[in-house]
Parts: C-alpha cells; structure tokens; sequence
C-alpha cells in the first residue's frame, strides 16, 4: 500500500512568492527506500518542508496523501502523529529544554494518538537506553538543551535518535549526510537500516551519492526546478555521480 | 456596612479573591503628619522612629518622580489610598491564633500548608500587619531572629537602630520616602555568626483592602560566615481601583556570608509594585537576588548589591512577565565599591499581548579597584507583534583594570522553534510553553523546586491562550 502520494504538486514561499514546486509526483510504499537527488536550489528542501507541514511554504496545487488521505489541511503535530517524520537538515536548538523532557512529551502526544498508553519516566528511559545503543549515542546528550551546543554530528545523530524513539511509519531524511564525517555517516547510517522494517518507508533527500552507498534506495529520483525529471533505480545514482547533475539537462528537454 | 467593591473578573488570575473588610482599624485615605503620628501610636514606637517617618514624610512631599518610568506613575492619586490597615492586632506564632477568615486566605494560598513541608520559617501580613510569624524552634535557639518588624524595633531595638535606614535612607527615591513615612510590617531577620539556615525562610504579603497601600519594610543582617535565603510571595485581589505596593528591603551580609532573597511577585493587575531593595556585602560575602516578577500594573524594582570590601559577589537574576496593559520596569544595579569583586547579572523578560518590559541596569566601578570582573546578559522573548521590550542598561566604569562583559538580545518566539516542535509531534500551544520554559530555565533553575514548578506554573498561565 503507498504511505506517500504527492500528486502534481505545486508550492511556493508563503513571504515573498517565490514558486519552488512545479508540478511533484511520486509514491512511496511501505518497506520502500526512495531517494531524492539534486543540484541545490533544486527544491529538495522545500519538499520534505512541505511534505511536514512547514506554513512558511503555501501550497499552491496538488495534494500530498499519507496513508491514502490528504494532509495538506493538517497540522504538522497531527501529521507527526500519524506516522510522518522530517529528520531536518538544520536541526533547531531550543535552550533549556531538555532533550530528553521534550522527547518524552513528543512520544507520548504520538502515543496517546495511536491510542497506546503514556510511557512512565522508567520506562522511557528503558526506550531510551535501548535507542541510544543502536545509534551509539553517547547518552550525556539526553540530558543536554535541545541541539544547544551540540556539534554538527552530533545534531545529525540526535535526529535520527528521535526517528528512532518516535517509531514513524515514514521517514524523511533531509541531507542527513551533509556536515558528517565518514565514520559518523556510517554510523547513522548504520542506525537508519536497523530501524527500516517491511512496513516503514524512507524518504532520503541528499546532494551526494556517498549516502546512498550506505543506506541502499530501489529507487532514485532526480529533482530539478521544481520537477522529478527522472527516476531509475540505484544505477541512476551511480551514474549522477559519475557524469554529474548538468548531464540531465538534455536528457529533459529531449523527452 | 460599605458597599460590596467591584471586582474584576480575571480567569487567568485566581488569587483574586476578597475577604469582607473586618478592620480593626483603617485610617482616612491620604497622608498627613496627622495620619502618621497615628500610625505611631498606635504602634507604640519610640520617639525616634516617629521623628523618621515626620521626617520622611517631607523628603515624600518635596521629592519628584525618577525621570525615567512610564507617564503611567502620575496616574497614582495619593490622596485616595488608605495608608494604614489594620485587620488585627496581634502577631501570632500559631495558625491557631490568626482570625479565621484571614487564616482561610492564607490557606487558600497553600502558606501553612508549605510551612510544614519545606520551610524553616514563616511570616504572613495582611495588610498593613504582619498576622503570623514561625520560626523553626532549633533555629530560634541557634539565635536566628525572624520577626515581623515591627515587633523586631520593640524587642531588639539596639540592633534594629542601628541598621535601618542605613542601606535606604528616607532621601534616597520618592517611593523610599514615602515607605520611610508610612512604612508597617515587613520582615526582621538576624543570622548569627557561622550559623547556616540550610533550607528557606518565606514571608507571605497579601493586600486585601481595597484602594490601599501596603509599605512593608524589610530588613535582614547576616553576621560573619552565616547563610540564610528568604523567599517572598505576593498576591492581591484584582479590585477594579488600584493599589499601591511601595516596599524597602536593606540587606546586610557581613564578611564571608551568604544571602539570597527570592521574589515570585503576582500582584493582581491593579497594583502599582514601587520597590527600593539593596544590599551591601562585605569581604568575600556574597549576596544574591533572584527576583521573578510576573504580576502588577506597574513593577519599577532594581533589586543592587553594594560590593563594598575585596572578593565580594554580587548577582542579579531577574525574570520578569508582561502581559495586557502590564509595564515590568525591572533589572538591577551592581556597584564594585573594592577590588576582586565579581558580579552576574542576568535578566529575562518575556512579553505578550501588548505587554511592555523593560530592562533598566547600572553598573558601576569606582576608581581605583582593580580586577573587578562583571558579566551582563539580558534577554527578551516577544510572544507576538503588539508587544514591546527595551533596554537600558548604563555602565560607569572609572578604573582601567576591570572586565566587562554585556549581552543583549531580543529575540521573537521564533517560527523555527515551533516548526521543529511541532513536527515532533506536540501542538503549537505545547511548544510554545516548552520554549518560554526553556527560555526562562536558567533563572527557574536557581530556585528551590517547590518554587520553580509555582514559578513555571505561573507563567503556563500567562501563557494561556498565547498562541493563535
């Protein structure tokens, strides 16, 4: 069953105008890994902004439906609860909340949502542990400001330490490579395929071709100007990396 | 039989409540020299203490307004406020012996209650007069003295005269003046040397009558290497007529020892908070205020710290909460009067539905002390377009061997926050109490737990209905 259907989408900056989304399709299906890839200013950002929900973005046409019904009258907390989630590409500090206090708030609003009980502070911590483990995540970072501070790497990480508390049933991972050095983008990496189940589906949005080395997509998508000019599978990737983005030019306006 | 006065209905605000008047004795609106000396008999001072306050009195009548503030002071009628209300006549040590319907509001306000759990000390004035006073019986025998003021200058006179006054004399500000004339109740409080009062000493100020002024007056002397923190509370109910709250605390912390005075200030919306607090701290004394203000029409309170001997420490953390038709006129002053003194300010304000704070600071070095260090950070949230903050902080700095480091920023409750929190999954209502939290952390921190989830509390209900 899809998860995801962006239908034709258009959008623009809700401030000054400025049309970014010309006219997006695609579909993601549980237990499928897409990626989406492009040259910046490409509009990548922008549709995984969109897609959580951002009102800094007006929807201008189409529709995005998750799990067969439009969202584009949701709240971004009510997208979040059905399953959606944005591992953000700059994630947002908040001094003086506690991670662990506002992740712990976020679950359970999930939780109760999904109408499973409210996790006790013990057994958060237990979800908690177990979570931090898988991501080798040291975990003094809990008890730290929301992202306040932290390091590069370690706001990637944080990110996806969330992914993995909140249990979405799709994932959109927004250049959760860039600013990371090898070993931590194997690391995370590692962390994002022992999360992948046959029922959650992952969106990663990336410049490069080196994620995708370690987190391996069936499908792979071009976005330029506002558009998927083409998709493949993962030889599309290999052959971006290759012959760069400037080679898909004709290859549109041939088609 | 006086007619039933006009309450505001305020949801947001529930310690608004009244009792019926039951005064003992309420003297005439106004203040004359007449007022005064009734005042003093009925207190039965010595003749000293009632020259102060005819003395004060004419400092009062000649003085001007600072010149800053908000042309919302001359909107004070002083002639229309009841200078002395008095609703019983004795302070008691036991809950048992306060009049019952003054017992009931300060149960209503959870005092007694806190007194059992977590305090070493409490005092309650309604009114002109303080009702109850308790202090822990270990600490009494260590010879901590905590009174109520007034019964401080009948028992223990030599020491009370040689304190006050001296801190805030009667000509330091109008608003001193006027509490150096008028003044009733408040808090005495004498630590002896080396003795530490590990856990807090609360006084608990309730206003009940209508269009009346309460002009408490504080004083805490703490002796060589001793230790003691005294928390405040505040409330009134929300009259449709204003009130006036014109305070002077004077703090005395001797070599080595450490004081610090809490505030959690939520007078209703119709009082005018007018408040001179300051305190000198000898060689390597430390004194600190923490001062939360998040009631009153008008709040115009800088708490200072004299540093007056080498390896004292002053700080200053300061929140304060405007919302409709509310000016928080807060911050604080810190002078290094000697070398090595170190001083923190930090000031926290938050503003919404129109509400105005301003952060108003002086710094000051004397010259000729050297390695004086000094750190200044003030921060503003604005919760929407309509509201306002400013700052203004003065420094006068006269010795070319210091350090001094000040921080601005005004920030508004940024969209970024609440996207990222939203998308996690809390409502924009959730995540914008978690960001004011968050934002006011450092201060809350500093606060006994108790305290900080009222404090937090407080400002979850300021908050309501913030958003959209």
């Amino acid at each position: 069953m899809p998860l995801l259907e962006i239908r034709n989408l258009h959008a623009k900056v809700a401030e000054t105008g400025a049309e970014i989304l010309r006219g997006v399709d695609l579909t993601v299906s549980e237990g499928e890994v897409h990626a989406i890839m492009g040259p910046n200013g490409s509009g990548k950002s922008t549709l995984s902004q969109v897609i959580a929900g951002n009102e800094a973005y007006e929807v201008t046409g189409g529709d995005i439906l998750f799990r067969g019904k439009s969202i584009l009258d949701a709240e971004p907390e009510e997208r979040a609860r059905e399953g959606l989630f944005l591992a953000f590409q700059y994630p947002v500090e908040i001094p003086g909340v506690s991670n662990t206090y506002f992740l712990k708030a976020a679950l359970n609003a999930v939780r109760k949502h999904r109408g499973e009980e409210e996790l006790d502070a013990v057994d958060f911590l237990a979800l908690v542990r177990e979570k931090t483990k898988i991501l080798h995540l040291n975990e003094s970072l809990l008890s730290r400001a929301v992202n306040e501070g932290f390091s590069g790497g370690e706001k990637k990480r944080n990110e996806i330490f969330q992914m993995a508390v909140l249990d979405p049933k799709l994932a959109v991972l927004d250049e959760t490579d860039s600013g990371l050095d090898i070993d931590a983008l194997r690391t995370v990496a590692e962390g994002v395929n022992a999360l992948l189940s046959p029922e959650m589906g992952l969106l990663l949005i990336t410049h490069y071709q080196r994620l995708l080395n370690y987190i391996k997509p069936q499908f792979v998508h071009v976005l330029m100007d506002g558009r998927i000019v083409r998709s493949g599978g993962p030889d599309l990737a290999e052959e971006l990396e290759a012959t760069g983005y400037d080679s898909i030019v004709p290859a549109v306006a041939g088609s | 039989m006086t007619a039933k006065p006009d309450l505001i209905r305020d949801e947001g605000y529930k310690w608004g409540f009244y009792d019926e008047e039951e005064a003992l004795f309420k003297a005439n609106k106004g203040l004359t020299p007449e007022i005064i000396n009734t005042i003093s008999d009925i207190k039965e001072e010595p003749q000293w203490m009632r020259e102060f306050r005819l003395r004060a009195l004419e400092i009062f009548r000649q003085k001007q307004d600072p010149p800053w503030g908000t042309p919302q002071l001359k909107e004070i009628d002083f002639e229309n406020i009841h200078y002395y209300v008095k609703a019983t006549d004795r302070d008691e040590r036991s809950w048992e012996d306060v009049p019952d319907y003054i017992r009931d509001t300060f149960d209503k306000l959870g005092i007694p209650e806190a007194e059992k759990k977590y305090l070493a000390g409490v005092g309650a004035q309604y009114d002109s007069e303080v009702v109850y006073h308790n202090i822990r019986e270990d600490l009494a025998k260590q010879g901590v003295i905590f009174l109520g003021t007034d019964q401080a200058l009948k028992e223990h006179e030599d020491v009370f005269k040689e304190h006050f006054g001296t801190i805030v004399p009667p000509a330091d500000n109008r608003y001193a003046a006027l509490n150096s004339a008028a003044w009733s109740g408040g808090s005495f409080i004498y630590v002896p040397k080396g003795v530490k009062v590990e856990i807090p000493l609360q006084a608990y100020f309730r206003i009940n009558a209508k269009d009346m002024g309460q002009f408490e007056r504080t004083l805490i002397i703490a002796d060589e290497g001793s230790q003691v923190h005294y928390v405040e509370g505040c409330t009134a109910p929300t009259y449709s007529s204003d009130s006036l709250h014109s305070a002077v605390v004077e703090i005395i912390v001797k070599k080595g020892a450490r004081v610090r005075y809490s505030t959690i200030q939520n007078w209703s919306n119709n009082v005018y908070n007018l408040v001179t607090k300051r305190a000198v701290a000898y060689q390597d004394a430390v004194m600190e205020w923490v001062d939360g203000n998040l009631g009153s029409k008008l709040t115009m309170k800088y708490p200072s710290v004299y540093l007056m001997e080498p390896g004292a420490h002053g700080e200053i953390l300061s929140l304060a909460f405007a919302g409709k038709g509310q000016h928080q006129d807060a911050g604080g002053k810190i002078v290094h009067a000697a070398s090595n003194t170190t001083s923190t300010i930090v000031s926290k304000s938050l503003s919404k539905d129109g509400g105005r704070t301003s952060y108003r600071g002086l710094l000051k070095v004397y010259d000729g002390c050297e390695g004086v260090r000094s750190t200044v950070r003030c921060d503003a949230l604005l919760l929407d377009e309509t509201s306002r903050s400013d700052t203004y902080p003065t420094m006068e700095i006269d010795a070319p061997d210091v350090h001094i480091q000040h921080e601005a920023y005004v920030s508004k409750l940024s969209e970024d926050q609440l996207f990222y929190l939203t998308s996690r999954g809390l409502t924009e209502d959730t995540a914008a109490k978690m960001i004011v939290n968050g934002f006011v952390e450092p201060i809350v921190k500093e606060l006994p737990m108790e305290y900080a989830v009222e404090l937090n509390r407080l400002i979850e209900l300021q908050m309501e209905g913030a958003i959209g």
